[in-house]
C-alpha cells in the first residue's frame, strides 16, 4: 500500500493537476455522519446508561449509580443461563448448518440442469422475513393444530407424547429454534458454498480422477480444502447471526420455559426494555457489543474486506 | 470419462428439498382454505378448497394498514440509502483522502454489530430527539445500519469502471460532480439496484426496531402485525398463513422479475 501511495504522489506531480475530477473528503461526510449518529453514538450511550438507573421514561432522566449494574452482572444467574443458551444455540447452528449447506451447496453447483432448478427451490425461505418464518413454524409445532396433532392421529400416540409440547421443554424448544435457524438461513449458506464450489477449477477433479480418486476422496481432498475461505466466511456470518439474533426467540418462546431459551440478546431485551431497566439492559448490551465487534474484526480480517477497500486508491 | 449419477447425493438433496418445501406447501394450502377445512384435514392434508376468505380476514384485522406502514418504512430507507451511499462509495473509490479510507475501515469493524444489539440506547436516543413512536424514527436507524454493507457492495461495483474513462472526463475538464453524475452513476446501475434491494429487504423484514421504537397500533409494520396475529388469533391458522403470505408476495414478485439483483442483495444480508 505504501508503494502505491508513492507512485500516486509522483503521478500527481507529473500531471500538474493534483485532484482533477476526484472527490474530496466532504463527499463522504453525509453518510459517515449519519452512520456515526446511529451506531457510534448508541455505543457510547449504552456504556453511559450502564452506569445509571433508568426506566425508559423521559420524565425521569437516568440517575448515576456507578458500578451497581456491573456488580449485579457478575452474580446474575439469569445471565449465566443466557450465556449457556447462547453458546448452545451457536453450537447447534454450526453443527447443523455447516455440513448441510456444504453438501447441498456443492451438489447444487454441479453442471446438471435439474440441479439448477432444484437450487432455485432451495432459495424460497430467503424470501421470507424471520418474523414470517417464526410465525409459520409456531403454527406448525402447535400441539393442537400443528404437525404434532396429526402425528398423534396417524400413529395413534398417547395424548402426552414427545411431540405434544415441543416448546414446553427447554431441550426440545432449543431444538425447534435451531431448526428454524437451519431452515431460514441454510439457503443463504448453500448459495455461498454453491458460488465457492463453482470457482474450483475443473482440472483438479480431472487430475484426481486420472489418479483413481473416487467421489468421496475427491470431495475430501479437493472440494473441502478449496472451500476453506468460503467456510470461514460462511461460518462467521452464521456465528454472528446466531449470536445477535433474538427475534425468533421473542416470537416463539419469549425466552421460556423459565429462561431455558433466553439467549444473551433476548436477556438484554427482557431485562432492559420489557422490564424497563434500561441501565442493567445496557450493561448486558455493552458485553454484547464488545463480543460482536471482536467477532466482526476477525471477520473483516478473515474475509479481506478491509483490503478490498484499499485496492484501487493508488491508481 | 463421465461419472455415473451420484444417487446417494441425489437422495439427500431430495430429502432436503422436501424439508424446505413442506412448510411452504402447508402455508400456501392453508392460506386458501377455510378454518373448518383446515381443522378437519390438519396441516398435512391435500388441497380440497379454494377461498380468499382468510385474506379478507387479514385485511379486516388491520393488515392492510400494517403493509402500508411497512411500505412507507421501506421506501424511506431506500431513499436515504440511495442519496447517501453513492457519494461515499465514489469518495472511497476515487478520492485520495486518507480520512475517507480510515473512517470507512473503522465503519467496517462495526459490520457485525446489528441494530438489535443497540436497541436500548437507540430507544433512548430516538426518544431524546422526539422521534419515538413515529415511522421516521424507525426509518433513520434502519437506513443507517445498512450503510456499511451497501457502501462495500457499491464501491466494489464502482471499482470496475475503467480508469481511462475518468481520465477522459478529467481531460474534458470535468469536476467530481460531473464525473459522478455523468460517468459513475450511469455505469453503476447494477450496483445501485443491488443496494436498493438489500436496503429494501432490511426494512421490509425488520422486526426489532419497529417493536422497540413504536408503540401505536396504527404505526405497526407487517412483521409486528404477524406477531400480534400469532398472539391474538392463534386459533385461526389459515388466517395467520394468509397474513404471512401477504408479506412474502412483494418479495416473490422481485424474485420473479429482478432475480439477479435480488440474489445479490440477499447474499449481502448475511446472518439475518
Amino acid at each position: 500500500m505504501h508503494r502505491l501511495r508513492t507512485t500516486e504522489r509522483a503521478g500527481t506531480k507529473r500531471g500538474g493537476r493534483p485532484s482533477a475530477g476526484r472527490p474530496n473528503f466532504v463527499w463522504s461526510l453525509p453518510a459517515l455522519l449519519f452512520f456515526a449518529f446511529f451506531s457510534v453514538v448508541p455505543l457510547a450511550v449504552a456504556i453511559y446508561l450502564s452506569f445509571t438507573s433508568y426506566q425508559g421514561i423521559p420524565l425521569l432522566p437516568p440517575e448515576w449509580i456507578g458500578l451497581q449494574n456491573w456488580d449485579r452482572l457478575l452474580t446474575d444467574e439469569g445471565l449465566h443461563k443466557a450465556i449457556y443458551v447462547t453458546v448452545a444455540l451457536i453450537v447447534l447452528a454450526v453443527v447443523t448448518q455447516v455440513p448441510i449447506s456444504l453438501l447441498i451447496g456443492v451438489w447444487a453447483a454441479g453442471p446438471q440442469r435439474n440441479r439448477a432448478v432444484v437450487a432455485a427451490l432451495y432459495f424460497i425461505p430467503l424470501l421470507m422475513s424471520t418474523a414470517a418464518i417464526t410465525v409459520l413454524f409456531a403454527s406448525l409445532v402447535d400441539p393442537n393444530f400443528g404437525i404434532p396433532a396429526t402425528l398423534r392421529e396417524i400413529f395413534n400416540l398417547p395424548v402426552d407424547n414427545v411431540f405434544s409440547n415441543l416448546l414446553g421443554n427447554s431441550t426440545t424448544a432449543l431444538g425447534v429454534i435451531a431448526f428454524i435457524y437451519l431452515w431460514g438461513s441454510s439457503p443463504l449458506h448453500t448459495l455461498i458454498y454453491q458460488a465457492g464450489a463453482r470457482n474450483i477449477p475443473e482440472v483438479l477433479y480431472q487430475a484426481a480422477a486420472i489418479d483413481g480418486a473416487g467421489r468421496v476422496r475427491q470431495f475430501v481432498s479437493i472440494t473441502v480444502p478449496m472451500l476453506r475461505n468460503t467456510m470461514v466466511t460462511s461460518t462467521l456470518i452464521m456465528v454472528v447471526g446466531t449470536f445477535t439474533s433474538f427475534d425468533i426467540i421473542l416470537l416463539l418462546t419469549r425466552g421460556g420455559p423459565s429462561g431455558g431459551t433466553s439467549n444473551l440478546p433476548y436477556y438484554m431485551y427482557d431485562q432492559g426494555i420489557a422490564a424497563l431497566d434500561f441501565g442493567y439492559g445496557s450493561a448486558v448490551a455493552t458485553i454484547l457489543i464488545v463480543i460482536a465487534t471482536a467477532t466482526s474484526a476477525v471477520m473483516v480480517k478473515a474475509t479481506g474486506y478491509d483490503k478490498m477497500a484499499g485496492t484501487q486508491e493508488g491508481i | 470419462m463421465r461419472q455415473r449419477p451420484n444417487y446417494l447425493a441425489g437422495a439427500f438433496a431430495g430429502l432436503w428439498l422436501l424439508i424446505i418445501l413442506l412448510p411452504i406447501y402447508i402455508m400456501v394450502r392453508a392460506a386458501f382454505e377455510s378454518r373448518a377445512t383446515y381443522s378437519e384435514n390438519g396441516p398435512l392434508g391435500l388441497p380440497t378448497e379454494f377461498t380468499l376468505e382468510n385474506f379478507r380476514y387479514a385485511f379486516d384485522n388491520g393488515f392492510g394498514r400494517y403493509m402500508l406502514n411497512t411500505g412507507i418504512v421501506t421506501l424511506g430507507t431506500v431513499l436515504i440509502v440511495v442519496v447517501l451511499v453513492p457519494p461515499l462509495a465514489f469518495a472511497l473509490v476515487r478520492g485520495q483522502s486518507r480520512w475517507t479510507r480510515v473512517s470507512f475501515q473503522s465503519m467496517l469493524f462495526g459490520l457485525a454489530i446489528p441494530a438489535q444489539v443497540v436497541v436500548i440506547p437507540l430507544n433512548f436516543l430516538i426518544t431524546k430527539v422526539g422521534l419515538y413512536d413515529t415511522l421516521i424514527g424507525v426509518i433513520l436507524p434502519t437506513a443507517a445500519f445498512t450503510i456499511p454493507l451497501t457502501t462495500l457492495v457499491l464501491s466494489s461495483s464502482m471499482r470496475e469502471i475503467g480508469n481511462e474513462l475518468y481520465e477522459a472526463m478529467a481531460l474534458d475538464g470535468a469536476g467530481p460532480v460531473r464525473s459522478f453524475l455523468r460517468l459513475v452513476l450511469p455505469l453503476s446501475k447494477g450496483g445501485i439496484a443491488t443496494i436498493v434491494i438489500f436496503a429494501a429487504l432490511q426494512a421490509w423484514n425488520n422486526y426489532l426496531l419497529p417493536l422497540t421504537l413504536t408503540r401505536s397500533d396504527d404505526l405497526r409494520v407487517a412483521t409486528l402485525g404477524l406477531g400480534i396475529f400469532r398472539q391474538e388469533y392463534s386459533l385461526n391458522i389459515p388466517g395467520i398463513m394468509a397474513a404471512i403470505l401477504l408479506t412474502v408476495i412483494p418479495i416473490l414478485l422481485l424474485y420473479i422479475f429482478a432475480r439477479r439483483a435480488l440474489v445479490r442483495g440477499l447474499m449481502g444480508v448475511g446472518g439475518k
